[in-house]
């Protein structure tokens, strides 16, 4: 496939078609892939790459690439193509500039996963179908690719892709996810336990914002969190609060414009399930407004930007057993 | 001796055209309703930002309850849907964090319904009183 994409991406090139291409290079280690933008046959020579840890969603660099002249390719795996979508609908992208090659995809793997099992030290890694073999400094390892997928790729919602111009690879379907069983895990725990659970989870938070700079639909200008004088910048003397506070606008301001493309939980440096609040949302959502999957169809009206007048009260929720 | 009897602090979010107008009238009919209530005056209860209720709990409130134009009556037109939305789902998040769901509430009160005004608010600080201070949601460098 790597081959594939790289002809690809210089074919376009050459022809003048693009003017960049947005892809994945290599980074300080075998397992960490960043973005990248390469502009010549030499660049994509020497840095592309396509592997199981190019997790990282390119659609969210398209609203900087794509307001500069001439067209950008970019590659993007099935769950990207949502962003993309969703962020065509906020009108954040110009569409005609952007040449979308949809890639197929069969799951990206978490290193963190890996270290539990072999720990630290991976100076090599190479995968085969269903085995993925790791060199350590120390030690040679064999680990089944299957238990060392990421978890949204376990919970994959769909492997097809919603928008392209070109597909590499095989047209994929919406799959039957089993990714809001642990939300309902914890809707099921009372609310001292779910009092418990957050506090224990929300309060590693070094409020780093990875998660809200990666993610697609946290693209505003201007973020609240960057208020200096909002009193919840800065993690020194935060409180219990503060930490509360940060994840609930957070995942506020994405309720129904998540398309749970799982970015957020990849990047966040403390482990933290930042999917199970979107995915609370996504399933509230679901149960009270009907089913919706933001950037399914960038034409669709967002669950918070609509209503009817049959809508359920709040008491649902505050006078609920 | 002297017993300190635990009153919260609630804070209510009224609409201009409806229920602060409710409120107006349960004043000028003498119902009476607990003095604990500091009534917010919003144009719309559509205009009530999620933050601005997790800052009334930050600041010590115990209790908020965001009050509008019955759906429909909105004056304009049809803000109080969108809240209804909004405040659904944001009291759903903080039931799922282990906030007491019970702190938060939605009441739709029209201008001529001054009993009804009382009566919502005397209802609500009874309830909250019952769960106490708010403790899960406070944050202690506001605290004097
Ligand atoms: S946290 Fe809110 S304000 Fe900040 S970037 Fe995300 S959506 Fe925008
Ligand atoms: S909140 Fe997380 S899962 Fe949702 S769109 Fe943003 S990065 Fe993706
Ligand atoms: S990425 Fe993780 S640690 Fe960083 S701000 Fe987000 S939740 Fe906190
Ligand atoms: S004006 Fe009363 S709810 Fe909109």
């Amino acid at each position: 496939m790597q081959e594939v994409m790289k002809n690809k991406a210089k074919e376009l090139l050459a022809s003048g078609e693009v003017r960049a291409v947005i892809g994945w290079k290599k980074g300080e280690f075998c397992y960490d892939i960043t973005p990248a933008v390469f502009t010549n046959a030499e660049e994509i020579d020497n840095g592309f790459i396509y592997d199981d840890f190019c997790g990282a969603n390119l659609s969210k660099y398209l609203i900087k690439e794509a307001h500069k002249d001439g067209k950008v390719l970019v590659f993007l795996k099935p769950c990207d193509t949502y962003s993309f979508n969703q962020l065509l609908s906020e009108h954040r992208i110009n569409r005609e500039k952007v040449y979308v090659v949809g890639v197929s995809c069969d799951g990206k793997v978490d290193i963190e996963k890996i270290k539990r099992t072999v720990g630290d030290g991976i100076i090599a890694l190479s995968s085969d179908g269903d085995k993925i073999s790791v060199e350590t400094l120390y030690d040679k390892y064999e680990i089944n690719r299957a238990d060392a997928l990421a978890e949204r790729c376990v919970n994959c919602k769909s492997k097809k892709h919603v928008a392209y111009d070109e597909l590499l690879g095989d047209e994929g379907e919406v799959l039957d996810s089993k990714r809001f069983d642990e939300v309902e895990m914890i809707e099921n725990m009372t609310a001292d336990e779910r009092f418990e659970f957050w506090r224990n989870e929300l309060s590693r938070c070094i409020r780093c914002n990875a998660c809200r700079n990666v993610c697609p639909a946290c693209s505003c200008e201007k973020c609240i969190f960057d208020n200096d004088n909002s009193g919840y910048v800065n993690k020194a003397p935060v409180t219990s609060f503060e930490e509360n506070m940060f994840h609930i606008i957070r995942a506020f301001h994405v309720a129904g414009r998540c398309t749970d493309c799982g970015e957020c939980s990849r990047v966040c440096p403390q482990g933290i399930p930042l999917h199970l609040l979107n995915r609370k949302f996504i399933k509230d959502i679901n149960t009270l407004y009907g089913d919706y999957q933001a950037g399914e169809d960038p034409e669709a009206r967002g669950p918070l930007t609509s209503y009817t007048e049959k809508d359920p009260e709040p008491s649902v929720v505050t006078d609920k057993e | 001796m002297q017993v300190n009897e635990f009153k919260p602090k609630i804070v209510a979010f009224c609409c201009n055209w409806c229920s602060y107008a409710g409120a107006d009238l349960a004043g000028t009919n003498r119902l009476n309703y607990p003095a604990d209530v500091k009534i917010i005056r919003v144009p719309c209860s559509c205009r009530v930002n999620p933050l601005f209720v997790l800052r009334a709990f930050q600041r010590g409130a115990d209790g908020v309850i965001i009050c509008g134009c019955h759906p429909g009556d909105c004056h304009y037109t049809t803000g109080n849907y969108y809240a209804r939305r909004r405040m659904t789902l944001l009291f759903s998040m903080l039931d799922y964090l282990g906030i007491e769901k019970e702190r938060t509430r939605v009441e739709w009160v029209s201008a001529a319904e001054g009993a009804k005004f009382a009566a919502t608010m005397n209802d609500f600080v009874a309830t909250v009183t019952k769960l106490g201070e708010n403790k899960r949601l406070e944050d202690l460098r506001c605290k004097k």
